[in-house]
This record gives structure tokens, C-alpha cells and sequence, in this order.
């Protein structure tokens, strides 16, 4: 027990130490958990053989990953990006693969291992390309679009390829297996003929669909009535675990599984709550992954093979980025795109170690070729922040007057407006919102708002919307507008305060309960704060004015008057009781203060009554009697 | 939107006219400008949102959006008044609308111009400013006159202003204005629309008008050809 506590130890120390340093240096995380790994691992020696278990464990990971993806992958959005998908990833994928199986097979492989080697080199690093693109903004410009549905494809591949790999399997190597192979554990179909065999895949796979498809949100849906997070993040953990395990039973990809789970409830309302709840795991998991990758890199090899290393880095890089930027021509995707498009999926991946260590346990390739491919992986993926910087300091000057252009296309693509509760308040926000086209994402903790919501075909997601996690898989980092109307006075106040601490640019409009919640959001930096019955209220006094015999103008202008001295008066209150200590913000004198307002209020209305001269009737004042007095008529002609 | 743009560069290179070249130093300071702009239709604009665009472009004019400003026509009359005081040259831009400026321009008139700042015994404030109404007009410019189908000029119809200003002490220009302006878009008249405002804009902050002079057109456009101030150059 205590061994594994102390490898955990020094596996999160490693983790947490490198992963902040390398992103400050701008490097991304991923290079932070390789260099962490090799620190732990060849450098101080203080983890050993056990890496190679924890790999297995470890790639979970990447089963996760898969889940999440799948969970982002609305049909719809998959439909309109077809073109480059299908067109650019699957040509890049295909061409790339081909070309350096062709020149493993010229360098003396066999047939079986120059695929290996073509598939897993052909893959670039959706970690680290999707993360620079976030950190320097560059998703939403065309060469970036590009090259995230190139991403898309290949980690769409990989589910193929990783069923593809135990099928090229040197038959004369399999023997000698020991760990890892598919002959010690469980299976459910060792046994069977093959048709049978056809059958129980098929019933499989339809077990996941039906299970994601009507099973699950019952069973969401009552465990999120419970209100547990932790029961909600187990049910979730036991969803992509449960599919997995099945999956491995009938001996099919795990993460082809779980991906069509995903897909499967990427249209659920529990969607963002899923992914906030998995994508610690996978992060975790995939980190881990990544330390292992790093500690398991042989230096010796290294040593031995430096220029070989060296040289098949800079041939791979080379010869990807060339097919990269051929493909960005034929697709239209020129100038500073083009070469942002090439320079950034340039190296080789993280799947490209899944793919590795598959091929190593399937007995598909073996011994100093897979240390050597892991240091050309591993190398390319360090020399890719390199990259970004060649783009930033030689391609960009080069197109800047393009700038412009990129500015105005911002325009168009708005961000959606992110509404937090969406009870009798916030569904009239999103009523009218909808009703004029814009885009809108409804979250709400109520399992059966979000439900009913649903069914008037209202797009909602169940979700706690003060967790930023949750906030975050919601888009908020590309909404452009946040609307507060959830039912917790408290929780609504911390939201608004992580809100304007986080994105400092998002407006955020919130509705308060009363004068107290008013100034607290105010304080914690709302752009607009109303009161949910200030103004229902204000129409019912009219009316009360008008049942009494008040000319209906006239109870308008009297509406107008009141709330315009309400506005100031609220003012003055408000910053009295910011000068007031913490333990006294309803004291004595806000209380006076309060009392002083409302009979500033009376007067204000009091004198409109005696004196036609008053604020409220301002403007429709008739002149005093005998004003023309002043007035002379022109002078007669004559 | 190009042509806002072309125009704005336009009213660039005015501005910098004035200020590195022909400008002596002992001149007063320029005329400023308050231009009260009502359209209640903005997205539905083919140029009066850009004569917006391109007044908002020149250095020295105040541009208030009545519409965007008060949308439910709650006027703060205290801050209009004091707009007025802080102004040399008042302007009225709108579409016609029923031969007459769009509804919130008459509450702003109603409840800004109140007696004793506008008028009667005390109300001097407006006194020897300019008034300039700058319209557009749907109607072709032989439809307003007497015997076109609306039968009166727009200066005519907008006599009830004329009058205001002149009640109020003010300088009255004849209305600058652009006809047919629903088929100027696709005849090409807008871009010479704008230039020719932004051109007047700096003729006005430069007082180069002759009010009684230009009293006598129905038209402001006619006095400036008149003048010799309808072109590029005649701005100073």
C-alpha cells in the first residue's frame, strides 16, 4: 500500500512541478508531463519497471478521451465541416500513412510493421495543437479550422486503426507473448464459431447505442435528482467503464465503445455535466499516460542512435508538413493559413504512443524499433512549440495586412449567450433571445426544468452552472454574453465574482431578489443588475392609478417620475452601504437613509400634485399665462 | 461598408486641412456642432446610417442617436439642455417622415424647448445659434413643389421648425437634403451625399455660411452652388 502511495506521490510531484513551468515557458502541458517523466524516470531513477503496468492503466486515458470526443460530436456539426473532414483529414491520414509505410518498407521492414509504422506516424498531437490554438487564438481563423477537423478525422482513425493493429500480428512473434495480449484476459468470445461471433459484436454494439439512448437518461435524470455530484461523477465513471469492460469482453476496441456512447449522448442534456464530470479523469489519466511515455525513454538508445533519432525526426516533420502544406493548397487554405495549417500538425502524437505500445503488445513491432520511434514521437512533439514560435516571429509579419480581413470575419461568428437558470425568469430571457435567432445554451441543476424545457424543444443542459468547469465545457470562454438567473442568492453572487475575475470582457446581467442582493451583485461586478419584481410591481401600481380615475398618461408620467428618483435614491443607498463595515450593512443609519429617500419620494409627489411647475409634468408644461406679452409682431409695412 | 469609409478618409484629410494649413491663429475657435440624429429604423437604413457613420467620423461634432438614447422617449431634459448651452450650431438629421421629422424629435422639442430656456422673458440660451435640418426625402425633388403630388417645398412643410428657431433667436438655414433617397443606393447618389455633408459639417464649424444670405433658398444645396461652396476645395 504504502509503495504505491509513494509512486503516486512521485508521480503527482513530478506532474505538478514540470506542467506549471512549461506551460509559463509556453510549451503546453503535454511537453510538461514528458519532461516529467523522463526527470522521474532515465535521469533520477526513481521509478522503474512499473511504468509499463501504469502505461496500461494509464491509457484509459485515452478511452476517456475518445468518450469526450464523441460527447462533442453533434451530428450536425459533423455535417457541415463534411468537406474538410472527410476531404483534408482523410486525404492527409491516407497520403501520409502510405508514404511512410512506402519508405519503411524500402528501409527493409516488413509489409506488417511499415503499416504499424505508417498509421502511427501519419497521426499528429490533438493535445497539443488544440491547446496552443487556445492559448494563442488562433481556433477560429481558417488554417486553424483546418487543422482542427484534420485532428478531428484522426482521432475518429484512431478507432479503426487500433482494431486494425492485433490484425497485423506476426504470427511467428505472437507466441512468445507474455503480459499484455489479448489470451490471458477475460473474454466472452474465445469460444465462439464465427457467426456467432458476428452476432454477439452486433449485440454489443447495439447494447451501447440502446443503453446510451433510452437507458441512460432515466437513469441520469434520477440520480440528478438526488443532487450529489459525487453520485452523478460515479454514474458517469460507471457508464464509460461499464462500456469499456463490455467492449474488451467481445474483444473490441474499448475506445470505439465509449466514443459511440459519446456520440450517442452528445445531444443529451446531461452532455456538459458529463463531460465536466470525466474530463478530470481523462486529463489525470492521459498526464499519466504522458509521465510514462517520458520515463520509459531509453537513453542508452537515445545515445547509441543520435543521429538516426535525429535524422528520422527531421525527415518525419519534414516530409508531414510538405503533404500538410500540398493539401492546404488544394483545399484553398493559402497564405498565413496555409503555413500556420503545416507548421502546426507537423509532428507526431500522443495517439501515435497509443498506437506504439499497442503495437508492442500485439507483437506488431518490437524492441529498439519501438524505443526509436517512441524518441522520434516524443522529439517531434517537443520541437513543435518551435513551430509555433517560427510561425509567430517569420510567417505572421509577412501577412499582416491580412489582419483586417480576420477582424471583420470575427464579427459574424458571435458566441452564443449562456443563460444560468432557467426557471420562470430566465426562460422569458431565453424566450426572446431565441425568438430573434440568437443562440443561446440554458443550464440549469433542476433535472426536471431542463426536461420539460426539452420537450418545448428548448435546448438546455442539466449542470451546476457555478462549477467553471461546467462553465467551461458550456463555451464560455466564446460566449458573448452571460445572463445570471439562478435561484441561490449566494451562489449567484459568487458566480457573477468568478465570472468578472475570470473573463474580465464578458458582460454579465443578473437578477436580483432584492435591495441586498442588488448591491451584493453590484459589488461583485454585474454590468446590470435588475430586481425580479421592481418592475411587474411599478406596472401594477399604474394600474392601481388608473382604477383610482388617473389619466392613463398621466399615471405613465407619475411611473416615470417615481422610478427616475428611485434609480438616483437606490444610488445613494448603495453607496452608503458600501462605506459601511461588513458587520453593519444594514445598520441604523441605512436604515435612516432609507427613510430620508422615501420621504424625498412623497414630496417629489407631493408637490407634483400642488404645483403644475413639478419634474414629472416637465416638458408638457404649458407656458405661463401672459408669456406673449414678451412676443412683438413684426413691424407693418408701410 | 466602403463607402463610409472612402468618405471618412475624405473628412480626414478635411480636418487635417484645417489644422496644418490654411487656419490662422488668431481665428476663433471653431463652431460646435450638436447633431441630433432620429431614425427609428436604423437596420433598415440605406443612408442615413451613413451620413451617422461619417458625421460620428468628423472631429468637433457632438452625435446623439435620440433613438439609441431614449428609447422609450424618456428625454433627460436637464442633459439636453445643457447639450444645447454647450453648442454652437444645432442639426436635425432625419428621414421625412408624414412631411415631418420622425415622432421623438417633436417630444425632444416638446419637453427640451421649455419656456424660460428656450423662450420667454429669461429664456435666452438659444439665442444667435444656427438651426440646420438635414433630411432625407423619398419623394423625387419635382414632387415637392406646387405642382408635384406633395405639393409644397421642404422648406415649406417645414415651416412649424423654421418658425420654432426663429422664436427661439436662432439662425435658420434652409434644409440640406437628399431626394429619391430609396433609389440612391443602387443610382450611385449616396457617396456624393456624404462627401457634400461632411464638407458642409466643416463649413459650418468654420462659420462660412451666410445665414442671411442663405435665408433666400429653398434649398441649402442651392446657396452653396450659389456661394461657390459646393466643391471639394471650397471647404477651409
Amino acid at each position: 500500500m504504502t509503495g504505491y502511495l509513494l509512486s503516486a506521490f512521485i508521480y503527482l510531484c513530478a506532474a505538478c512541478i514540470a506542467v506549471p513551468v512549461a506551460k509559463r515557458l509556453g510549451l503546453g502541458s503535454v511537453l510538461g508531463y514528458l519532461v516529467a517523466g523522463v526527470v522521474i524516470g532515465p535521469v533520477l531513477g526513481l521509478v522503474g519497471s512499473e511504468t509499463t503496468e501504469i502505461q496500461h492503466f494509464a491509457e484509459f486515458g485515452v478511452v476517456m478521451m475518445l468518450f469526450l470526443v464523441g460527447l462533442e460530436l453533434e451530428p450536425r456539426m459533423l455535417w457541415t465541416m463534411r468537406t474538410r473532414l472527410l476531404g483534408l483529414g482523410g486525404l492527409q491520414v491516407a497520403i501520409t500513412a502510405s508514404v511512410f509505410a512506402a519508405a519503411s518498407l524500402l528501409l527493409g521492414l516488413d509489409w506488417r510493421m511499415a503499416i504499424a509504422v505508417g498509421l502511427l506516424l501519419s497521426l499528429s498531437s490533438t493535445a497539443i495543437v488544440l491547446q496552443t490554438f487556445n492559448e494563442k487564438g488562433l481556433g477560429a481563423t481558417p488554417g486553424g479550422r483546418s487543422a482542427f477537423s484534420v485532428l478531428l478525422f484522426q482521432d475518429i482513425a484512431v478507432i479503426p486503426m487500433l482494431a486494425l493493429i492485433p490484425l497485423l500480428a506476426i504470427p511467428g512473434q505472437a507466441g512468445g507473448g507474455d503480459h499484455g495480449g489479448g489470451h490471458g484476459e477475460l473474454s466472452l468470445v474465445a469460444h465462439l464459431s464465427g457467426w456467432a461471433y458476428a452476432l454477439v459484436v452486433i449485440a454489443a454494439v447495439a447494447v451501447v447505442i440502446g443503453v446510451g439512448h433510452f437507458l441512460s437518461r432515466p437513469l441520469f435524470r434520477f440520480v440528478a435528482e438526488t443532487g450529489l455530484r459525487e453520485a452523478f461523477t460515479a454514474t458517469a465513471l460507471a457508464l464509460v467503464i461499464g462500456i469499456a469492460v463490455l467492449m474488451s469482453l467481445v474483444g473490441l476496441s474499448p475506445a470505439l465503445g465509449t466514443f459511440l456512447a459519446g456520440v450517442v449522448l452528445a445531444t443529451s442534456e446531461f452532455r456538459h455535466e458529463l463531460e465536466t464530470d470525466i474530463e478530470p479523469f481523462k486529463g489525470l489519466l492521459l498526464g499519466l499516460f504522458f509521465i510514462t511515455v517520458g520515463a520509459g525513454i531509453q537513453f542508452p538508445v537515445l545515445q547509441d542512435n543520435l543521429v538516426t533519432v535525429l535524422g528520422l525526426t527531421a525527415g518525419v516533420m519534414l516530409v508531414k508538413g510538405v503533404i500538410l502544406f500540398g493539401l492546404a493548397l488544394l483545399f484553398n487554405t493559402r497564405r498565413g493559413d496555409g503555413w500556420l495549417f503545416s507548421l502546426s500538425l507537423a509532428q507526431a502524437g500522443e495517439f501515435g504512443f497509443v498506437l506504439l505500445s499497442y503495437s508492442q503488445q500485439n507483437h506488431v513491432l518490437e524492441g529498439e524499433l519501438v524505443s526509436i520511434l517512441a524518441l522520434v514521437v516524443a522529439l517531434s512533439m517537443f520541437l513543435t512549440p518551435l513551430l509555433f514560435i517560427l510561425y509567430d516571429a517569420l510567417v505572421l509579419p509577412r501577412y499582416e495586412d491580412n489582419s483586417g480581413q480576420r477582424e471583420a470575419d470575427s464579427i459574424d461568428s458571435r458566441g452564443p449567450v449562456i443563460i444560468a437558470g432557467s426557471g420562470r425568469f430566465g426562460q422569458v430571457v431565453n424566450r426572446l433571445l431565441r425568438a430573434n435567432g440568437i443562440g443561446t445554451v440554458v443550464l440549469d441543476r433542476n433535472p426536471a426544468q431542463v426536461e420539460n424545457l426539452r420537450q418545448v424543444k428548448t435546448p438546455s443542459y442539466f449542470g451546476d452552472a457555478t462549477r467553471p468547469d461546467l462553465l467551461h465545457s458550456a463555451g464560455v470562454e466564446e460566449a458573448s454574453l452571460f445572463v445570471v438567473a439562478i435561484d441561490d442568492r449566494d451562489q449567484a453572487v459568487g458566480l457573477v465574482q468568478h465570472l468578472k475575475q475570470a473573463h474580465p470582457q464578458l458582460p454579465v446581467l443578473v437578477r436580483a431578489f432584492d435591495r441586498g442582493h442588488h448591491y451584493a451583485l453590484e459589488d461583485a461586478g454585474a454590468d446590470f443588475v435588475v430586481y425580479e419584481t421592481y418592475h411587474s410591481a411599478l406596472e401594477l401600481g399604474v394600474e392601481a392609478l388608473r382604477t383610482l380615475g388617473y389619466h392613463p398618461f398621466r399615471a405613465e408620467k407619475l411611473r416615470v417620475a417615481f422610478d427616475e428618483q428611485e434609480r438616483v435614491g437606490r444610488a445613494k443607498l448603495y453607496e452608503a452601504w458600501r462605506e459601511k463595515s461588513e458587520g453593519d450593512k444594514y445598520g441604523t443609519s441605512h436604515t435612516e437613509l432609507y427613510i430620508q429617500l422615501n420621504e424625498a419620494m412623497g414630496e417629489l409627489m407631493q408637490t407634483d400634485r400642488d404645483d403644475r411647475h413639478s419634474r414629472s409634468e416637465r416638458g408638457w408644461t404649458p407656458p405661463p399665462k401672459g408669456y406673449a406679452d414678451d412676443l412683438k409682431d413684426d413691424p407693418q409695412p408701410g | 461598408m466602403p463607402v463610409a469609409r472612402f468618405s471618412c478618409a475624405c473628412v480626414y484629410l478635411l480636418n487635417n486641412f484645417t489644422r496644418f494649413g490654411l487656419v490662422t491663429l488668431d481665428m476663433p475657435s471653431e463652431n460646435r456642432i450638436l447633431l441630433l440624429f432620429a431614425h427609428p429604423s436604423l437596420e433598415r437604413s440605406e443612408v442615413n446610417a451613413d451620413l451617422l457613420a461619417v458625421s460620428r467620423g468628423v472631429e468637433g461634432v457632438t452625435v446623439v442617436d435620440l433613438y439609441a438614447e431614449y428609447p422609450s422617449f424618456r428625454i433627460d431634459i436637464d442633459r439636453e439642455q445643457q447639450r444645447l448651452r454647450e453648442h454652437d450650431v444645432v442639426v436635425f438629421m432625419f428621414p421625412l417622415y408624414w412631411y415631418s421629422t420622425p415622432a421623438i424629435l417633436k417630444e425632444w422639442q416638446d419637453l427640451v424647448l421649455e419656456h424660460g430656456f428656450a423662450y420667454g422673458h429669461e429664456g435666452t440660451e438659444l439665442r444667435g445659434k444656427w438651426f440646420l435640418c438635414a433630411f432625407t426625402a423619398g419623394g423625387s425633388e419635382s414632387a415637392y413643389r406646387e405642382q408635384g403630388y406633395n405639393h409644397y417645398s421642404v422648406r415649406e412643410l417645414l415651416r412649424p421648425l423654421e418658425q420654432t428657431a426663429t422664436l427661439c433667436g436662432m439662425h435658420y438655414l434652409p434644409p440640406f437634403g437628399l431626394f429619391g433617397a430609396r433609389t440612391a443606393l443602387d443610382e450611385g447618389r449616396v457617396e456624393g451625399h456624404l462627401q457634400g455633408w461632411c464638407r458642409l459639417l466643416k463649413q459650418l464649424q468654420g462659420g462660412q455660411l451666410e445665414p442671411q444670405r442663405a435665408q433666400e433658398f429653398e434649398q441649402l444645396q442651392h446657396y452653396l452652388t450659389e456661394a461657390g461652396l459646393d466643391q471639394a476645395g471650397a471647404a477651409r
